[in-house]
């Protein structure tokens, strides 16, 4: 999108598409709001989804077992009537008030959405790759140390050290190769985590003498003014070696950050988002915070305290987009016209 | 009822009484031991209760499941007898077991 084209229209921009930003798309449906949702992962389900698909929760009211993917899964089924759109790696950058009292939501890719309302269901914060307990790793970051690739051209003819034994490692290995000088893939043991695929094509490369594969560790790295020149490796035999690079990639998987929301103007308590529990509205009006980003006397980081601020929220958000429209409390179960936006 | 000994990394020791069911890590947590972050409360998904078990006590607390040995991947100075420590449970068996905190977490 370029910079004058105008921005996309909608009533809620929610920030972050975990289980309770999942949720708040269906309880501000009802209401007849339209969400955008963006979130820096490639798919829904924020913790849920990056941290435990596979482990089971036991405390969803009416579930008594259910994994993180499953749970996801269903409150995907579950908010599809209400044609939510998605979008992924996506970091919401800067929420702007605008005269009117509505905003303007741009993305890291400087995409802008228009909103009547914002509400952050940020959780944690934005996931982020994990710095790599390398010490002395900082001095060399965003010049020749990257945790992701944004730009391929910029590793072209390069040395690559990639270290790793996820999808993430492996895809760029397969990728970077083509167009890098040399590339040394470091893993701690001879067991990877990713697509048996990709693996495998890796494994064909190696054989070729296209590429090296080492096992061991990183150390430290070399170098100056930010530029590498070589990682110290131990080796799984407990030998110290040196591997020359000038370009080292790692992957050590995901953390959350606050990130950029610290920056739009909101009271933050302790990294969280300060609310009441009427309308869980936070010191912007208009903006709204829930889930585990939020906080308030008594404040549980569950799910389901999530799903019940979701829904008061939306009475809440929907008043302050319409205050003149009365809105009528209704049941799923017995409603016709909440069933018929259901599409039941 | 079991005896764990934590040797920490600046070399003190702690010693806790540890219930049987619990984890490790959990005795760690609840006994302060320095080192010990467990930003995820157990459940094998940030690898930052990394600790070594003592040689002799390898054996018996057996070797990571393959989730945890994933999770291992993404610790720090990661040795033969490396466990995430809120993945070995206490029994009367492991009486007496000692573990080593790493320099640092992940
Ligand atoms: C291992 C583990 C086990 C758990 N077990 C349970 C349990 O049994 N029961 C229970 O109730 N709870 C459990 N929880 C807690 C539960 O997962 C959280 O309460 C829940 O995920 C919070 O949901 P949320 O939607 O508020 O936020 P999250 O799930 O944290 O999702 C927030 C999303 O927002 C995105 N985001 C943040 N900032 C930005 C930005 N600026 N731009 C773009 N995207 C952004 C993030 O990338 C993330 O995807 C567990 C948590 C963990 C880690
Ligand atoms: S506490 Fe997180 S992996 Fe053990």
């Amino acid at each position: 999108m370029t910079e004058n084209s105008s921005p996309v229209e909608t009533d809620v921009v929610i920030v972050g598409a975990g289980p309770v930003g999942l949720f708040a798309v269906f309880e501000l449906g009802l209401l007849d709001l339209k969400c955008h949702l963006i979130d820096i992962l490639d798919r829904a389900g924020g913790q849920c989804a990056e941290l435990y698909p596979e482990k089971p929760i036991y405390d969803i009211p009416a579930w008594p077992e259910i994994s993180g993917q499953g749970l996801t899964d269903r409150l995907m089924e579950q908010i599809a009537p209400f044609d939510p759109v998605f979008h992924f790696n996506r970091m919401v950058a800067a929420v702007e008030k605008q005269e009117d009292g509505s905003f303007i939501v741009t993305t890291d890719e400087d995409e802008k959405i228009h909103a009547k309302v914002v509400v952050i269901a940020a959780g944690g914060g934005s996931f982020q790759p994990k710095r790599p307990p390398v010490p002395g790793i900082e001095a060399y970051e965003d010049q020749s140390v990257f945790y992701s690739v944004r730009r391929m051209e910029e590793f072209r003819g390069h040395d690559i050290l990639i270290v790793g034994g996820g999808d993430s490692a492996l895809d760029w290995t397969l990728s970077l190769q083509p167009i890098a000088n040399s590339v040394t893939l470091l893993h701690r043991r001879d067991a990877f985590r990713a697509a048996p695929d990709s693996v495998n094509k890796m494994k064909a490369l190696v054989e070729n003498g296209e590429m090296s594969l080492q096992l061991g560790q990183v150390t430290g790295l070399n170098g100056d003014d930010g530029q590498v020149t070589s990682a110290n490796i131990k080796t799984n035999e407990g030998e110290l070696t040196q591997i020359a690079c000038t370009r080292v990639l790692p992957f050590f998987g995901l953390t959350m950050k606050l990130g950029p929301i610290a920056d739009w103007g909101l009271n933050l308590e302790e990294n969280l988002i300060p609310v009441d529990t009427e309308k869980f509205a936070t010191s912007e009006p208009g903006i709204y915070a829930i889930g585990d980003i939020n906080t308030y006397p008594g404040k549980l980081k569950l799910i389901l305290s999530g799903f019940h601020e979701a829904a008061l929220m939306a009475h809440a958000a929907k008043k302050h987009i319409a205050p003149d429209e009365r809105i009528v409390f209704q049941y799923t179960t017995s409603s016709t016209s909440l069933q018929k936006k259901l599409g039941v | 009822m079991a005896k764990i000994t934590y040797l920490a990394h600046d070399g003190s020791k702690f010693e806790v009484d540890a219930e049987n069911g619990s984890t490790v890590m959990e005795n760690a947590i609840k006994n302060a031991v320095p080192g010990i972050e467990a930003e995820c409360g157990g459940a094998c998904a940030c690898a930052t209760c990394h600790v070594y078990v003592d040689d002799a006590w390898a054996e018996k607390t057996g070797a990571p499941e393959a989730m945890e040995e994933d999770m291992l991947d993404f610790a720090y100075d990661v040795q033969p007898t490396s466990r995430l420590s809120c993945q070995i449970k206490v029994t009367d068996e492991l009486d007496g077991l000692v573990v080593r905190v790493p320099e640092r977490q992940a």
